[in-house]
């Protein structure tokens, strides 16, 4: 290894080291992890935004937050969902209890959930895409009274695939409505089969006073959001979590452009209408 | 001086060829690390002098599309060729560079931090191109919400000594770009080369008082109206013999109404996605990072090194690459560079060097294509 002897000095692109308290399977390829650091942690995380979170000597990955615990405006807890595709994922999910990740953040752009005071809500999730609208929902029920009615939608592949099961039961008696759909069904499933925008006729909710924020696959996400507007939604209040490669967080890499916007910057988070005409365009 | 009055310029000076030796045993008897063009492998590379005789003195290049060829002035210039392979962005923002390094700490955490900074960078013989270029990765690099530890740690504290252009290429289109051939600020002190009959003489400009402070300490003697004119008209005369041209009119425009051109299939059909237009591009700034530990795994380092949209893994998500035909590559890395950029950094990404066309296997150069998308779009 080319190593060599040198002074350090702190800066931001040192990750900050958080201990993994918790640990919790979602799925098969899934898990939950809550990390600690009571002694240098980072700023307050909004939701919708994300940490990049470093297996050490593995690398490094973009990571929305599943759960916002903020004390004194700093974030001393951190919840994750992590999905394992690749090593850094892997190396995360298998992070047990006591062990140490590096994290960086907050980086990119919130939920702007202040456009949907006094509006009805609707949140739509495809997959692990349930996670960075989680906080999101629990902001949402936190301060019920100040939205309208409340619907969550929620795709899955197969029933085996559905994160936060217990959260959805919950959220049900806590005055959202929740509804579910998988692509294949599989086991004793007796619920809705087919995409997630299939689910949009039985939420009840006024299209035209309505702010929606949709998370998933790019392709869910164009669906669901051109359903929406064909619904009354207003293409400026509709809300879409961005996923390009992001490196470094900051803007430094390059990585993440879709056309004019840097997504680590100026996403995730976005108005669809900002990225409606991006997101046809093949290849960009 | 009274307040809100700008600080005047002081006169130009004179110093004779001989004084470049003075003033890099200047920079470097003020702890700077020297670094300036000399030639090694064929090319005029940026690399630490030691001396002023490391200079390329009598050396020009010959350049067109996919061609860089040294050749000997009948003069002993100093900074009589056009770019390089390499730019300033080789010292400010390296090919690899460690991002930073920690160990395990007997309670099981990691302790550690980024590289603290050793030196200071004296820059001598930038070109406005060049000049530009820097001004634009320091747009990219710091004008975020947070800078990138790396190219400040270089970057902090540069004195920068630029070297007018009397000397373009035929890649070059400085003027089109409005980025050269002359400069007026940006730098510590503006030299503007004179070799003509015999003589050999540099018209010196201080932007700064460091720049100053430094002069004031060289042989120079005041420089007279009527040569500040010559140098004035040498960079006059240079505007007007650049190789290529940029057509006027808004790139960003044209580029984004061009997303679905069919020429970009036309240079697909040329491009090798090499990537080297980006290794060349002085700007260009994409970084991938490595992460690796010794073999106990208790010391972990994060390296990045450069990248180049041009590769297939660089637009890489779980399941696959966002942009795998040239055709798509080649057009994020145009729309990039001379379209998207001013929404993303307020500014275009090219500052007209030339070097991707003189640099590319296949000769493509973009101005041409910029030309051709127009054509194709009006057609």
């Amino acid at each position: 290894m080319d190593t060599v002897a040198h002074a350090v000095v702190p800066g931001p692109a040192f990750p900050v080291p958080y201990r993994v308290v918790a640990r919790r399977a979602e799925t098969a390829d899934t898990v939950t992890m809550e990390l600690a650091n009571d002694d240098g942690p980072l700023d307050a995380f909004a939701p919708g935004q994300f940490a990049m979170l470093t297996a050490y000597g593995i690398g490094e990955v973009p990571i929305s937050l599943s759960a916002v615990a903020v004390a004194g405006g700093r974030t001393r807890r951190l919840v994750h969902t992590v999905r394992a595709v690749g090593a850094v994922t892997r190396a995360l999910c298998g992070a047990a209890p006591g062990a140490v990740i590096g994290v960086r953040g907050p980086y990119g752009t919130a939920w702007d959930l202040a456009a949907a005071a006094g509006r009805d809500v609707v949140i739509v999730a495809g997959g692990i895409g349930l996670a960075p609208v989680r906080p999101l929902v629990h902001a949402v029920l936190a301060d019920r009274s100040r939205f309208g009615d409340v619907a969550l939608l929620v795709g899955a592949r197969t029933p085996a695939d559905l994160v936060f099961r217990d959260d959805l039961r919950r959220w049900a008696g806590a005055g959202a409505q929740v509804a579910v759909t998988v692509d294949r069904p599989a086991g004793d499933w007796d619920g809705h089969v087919g995409v997630v925008p299939s689910l949009l006729p039985q939420a009840r909710f006024d299209a035209g006073h309505a702010v929606a924020f949709v998370c998933g696959p790019e392709i869910m996400m164009r669906f669901t959001a051109e359903a929406l507007i064909r619904a009354g939604v207003a293409p400026a209040r509709v809300q879409i979590s961005l996923e390009r490669s992001m490196r470094c967080g900051c803007g430094w890499c390059g990585h993440c452009q879709l056309g004019p916007l840097l997504v680590c910057r100026d996403g995730p988070v976005v108005a669809y209408e900002r990225v409606a005409h991006l997101l046809t365009v093949r290849e960009l | 001086m009274a307040s809100g009055t700008r600080p005047r310029t002081p006169p130009p000076a004179l110093l004779d060829a001989t004084a470049l030796e003075a003033l890099v045993d200047a920079l470097r008897a003020r702890g700077f690390t020297v670094m300036g063009p000399t030639v090694r492998d064929g090319a005029v590379v940026i690399a630490e002098l030691t001396s002023a005789a490391d200079l390329p003195y009598g050396v020009g290049v010959d350049t067109d599309a996919g061609r860089y060829r040294l050749r000997a002035r009948d003069d002993r210039a100093a900074f009589g060729h056009s770019a390089g392979p390499q730019s300033w962005k080789n010292v400010l923002h390296p090919p690899r560079a460690l991002v930073w390094s920690a160990d395990r700490t007997p309670d099981g955490s990691m302790a550690g931090g980024e590289p603290a900074r050793e030196r200071r960078y004296a820059l001598l013989g930038v070109r406005p191109c060049d000049l530009a270029a820097i001004k634009v990765l320091d747009r990219v690099l710091t004008g975020g919400r947070q800078a990138d530890p790396v190219y400040t740690g270089r970057r902090d504290g540069n004195l920068i000594i630029a070297v007018e252009c009397t000397e373009p290429g035929a890649v070059c289109f400085c003027s089109s770009m409005g980025t050269g051939p002359g400069t007026d600020d940006g730098f510590d002190l503006a030299l503007t080369e004179l070799v003509d009959g015999g003589e050999h003489l540099f018209v010196v400009r201080a932007g700064t008082g460091e720049g100053a402070e430094i002069l004031a300490g060289l042989p120079a003697r005041p420089a007279d109206e009527g040569i500040v004119e010559r140098a004035r008209e040498a960079v006059g005369a240079a505007a007007g013999r650049m190789g290529r041209t940029m057509r006027p009119g808004s790139l960003p425009d044209l580029l984004a109404e061009a997303r679905g051109s069919p020429h970009w299939d036309d240079v697909a059909a040329r491009c090798l996605t090499c990537g080297n237009c980006t290794m060349v591009c002085p700007t260009c700034f994409c970084t991938t990072p490595e992460d690796v530990t010794d073999l106990t795994g208790d010391h972990a380092e994060r390296w990045r090194r450069w990248d180049s949209c041009f590769d297939l893994d660089f637009s890489y998500l779980h399941g696959g690459s966002v942009r795998t035909s040239g055709r798509a590559r080649y057009r994020q890395w145009l729309t990039h560079k001379l379209g998207t950029w001013h929404e993303q950094f307020g500014s275009s990404g090219c500052v007209g060097c030339g070097r991707c066309i003189a640099w590319c296997p296949a000769g493509i150069d973009l101005t041409r294509e910029i030309d051709a998308l127009a054509a194709a779009g009006a057609g």
